[in-house]
């Protein structure tokens, strides 16, 4: 096994474990995250990935082990403090989530919410200058400030993952998070959609945790594989050590 | 293919004990009520002349001018009412609605309390308000105004709350995963995505709070329902034929303009 290379740590969890109404969903999950890697989760379906990045933002309690995120340990963070650190996360997620009846724009600039709280943010029109344009310019990134007044919902669905991307990335966060961000596109459209989501984080020094059920997509963009199974995190291995049929052998 | 046919279940299934004796409990109970209420095939077959003699008495119903003209104004005083009470109680039932909300701000002991206290305006009749507030402020449109106010918090906070508890909790997962405050995820993701809904509502609410108005009145709260009180009680029937007509009129047309304007905010939604 090839040793990590020293980097600074953004993420680190150690013991972690969630069940859910006496249902133990997973337990004994320690890995640590380097700053400006991107690191794929994979198992099968209620193996706890979608669960496993909710308690890494704090959405949800862990029922035991540490999560320290940015320096904030998540399970004692008060609330403020947990609002800080994720004003520094960006989340993708496979439903892209987007505010339906709200403009591309004002979808992006509610990005900025956790950093610039208060009504300002509410839409696009109350926005300051500085904000409007911090969220032109990362739909600019993603290509599609031709499309800023347009609705959320009359978008294409490529389209709409593309704005949550922006949205993502206009408060110029440490570390994006994807929950399977191409699940519910075709797939030119979620290879185009990874293509961007990984030049961006990578030109912006990101460090990402993504979701896939995508195996050449988890070998092709992650530096580092986590696989979920049983119950436990049985595979923790650099990419490029792994194969796809080691991978596979995961969901059996 | 196989030997055995696939067996249909049976048409009707055999109720249990205890079902039965529910229905049969439903039958009686229903039984007493008609007693209760002093139902009568007497008085049944004994009022079509009755009726005949009011509906005689009452057509041609009266359309001098200047009655027709008192009863517009009085009309028109009629919807202000509503309008203005509606009004006021959809902007004050938004906020209420936020912490009637389970899982939105506040705690489920503020929301139990909230939605304890909607359900009583709600269980008070329209008219009992309307006397509440004769009381309170004077006889006048005002009370009226204040009555419709307060029946359309209880009505919209109850529902706008539902409303905002049914909507889909992706976007306002993603806010908070960017660090938005709870409030700021309920201006950016929740409200707007109730906002077809909250529209509805309100159309509705504004529908109750015209046919309410117009029997206000009755307790001296403003509007037409008191030409209604005086017709009857001066035996002027074929005034207070009017008066009907008029209500039946404006309240059916208040209901087709309601349901227009709903398909056209949000009708072409998905």
């Amino acid at each position: 096994m090839i040793t990590a290379p020293v980097l600074p740590v953004d993420m680190r969890v150690t013991g972690l474990a969630k069940s859910f109404a006496g249902t133990p969903i997973f337990a004994d999950v320690s890995f640590g995250l380097p700053r400006g890697e991107a690191t794929a989760i994979v198992g099968a379906n209620g193996t706890g990935k979608s669960t496993l990045l909710r308690c890494l933002m704090g959405l949800i309690p862990a029922d035991a082990g540490e999560i320290t995120v940015l320096g904030t340990d998540v399970s004692t963070a008060p609330p403020a403090a947990l609002r800080q650190m994720r004003a520094q996360m960006g989340l993708v997620s496979q439903k892209h989530n987007l505010v339906p009846r709200l403009s591309v724009l004002s979808n992006v600039v509610h990005g900025l919410l956790g950093q610039r709280p208060g009504i300002r943010h509410w839409s696009q029109s109350l926005a300051p200058a500085a904000s409007r344009e911090a969220a032109m310019a990362a739909l600019d990134k993603v290509g599609l400030a031709r499309l800023a007044q347009r609705r959320a919902d009359r978008l294409s669905g490529g389209q709409s993952q593309r704005v949550a991307i922006a949205r993502a990335l206009v408060g110029q966060p440490k570390i994006l998070i994807a929950d399977e961000p191409t699940a519910s596109l075709d797939p030119a459209a979620g290879e185009d959609v990874m293509d961007l989501f990984f030049d961006l984080a990578r030109q912006e020094g990101v460090t990402v945790v993504f979701i896939s059920h995508n195996i050449e997509h988890a070998l092709r963009y992650g530096d580092r594989v986590l696989g979920l199974a049983g119950g436990r995190m049985p595979l923790d291995a650099r990419a490029e050590s792994l194969s796809a049929a080691a991978l596979r052998g995961l969901y059996d | 293919m196989t030997d055995t046919t696939a067996h249909a279940p049976a048409r009707y299934d055999r109720p249990s004990a205890l079902a039965f004796l529910g229905y049969a409990a439903a039958v009686v109970i229903i039984l007493w009520s008609f007693a209760g209420a002093g139902f009568s095939v007497d008085k049944m077959l004994s009022a079509p002349p009755r009726f005949a003699d009011f509906v005689d008495r009452a057509f041609p119903p009266n359309l001098e001018p200047q009655v027709l003209e008192r009863l517009g104004w009085k009309m028109l005083e009629t919807l202000q009412i509503a309008l203005a009470g509606a009004v006021i109680g959809v902007i004050v039932s938004v906020p209420v609605a936020l912490l009637a909300a389970r899982g939105l701000i506040v705690g489920p002991w503020v929301n139990q309390i909230v939605r304890t206290i909607l359900g009583f305006i709600r269980a008070v009749p329209d008219i009992a308000w309307a006397l509440v507030f004769v009381v309170a402020v004077g006889l006048g449109p005002f009370a009226g105004m204040l009555a419709i106010a307060i029946d359309t918090i209880g009505f919209c906070g109850r529902f706008f709350a539902d409303d905002m508890e049914g909507i889909e909790k992706g976007p306002s997962e993603s806010l908070s995963a960017t660090g938005a405050r709870k409030l700021d995820v309920v201006a950016c993701a929740t409200i707007p995505a109730a906002m077809p809904a909250f529209i509805s509502t309100s159309l509705y609410a504004l529908e109750k709070a015209v046919r309410s108005s117009t029997i206000l009145g009755l307790v001296g709260a403003g509007g037409i329902g008191i030409e209604l009180k005086v017709g009857f009680d001066l035996f002027d029937y074929p005034t207070a034929m009017t008066v009907i007509l008029m209500i039946a009129v404006v309240v059916i047309a208040i209901e087709h303009l309601s349901g227009w304007a709903r398909t056209k905010i949000i009708g072409e939604q998905r």
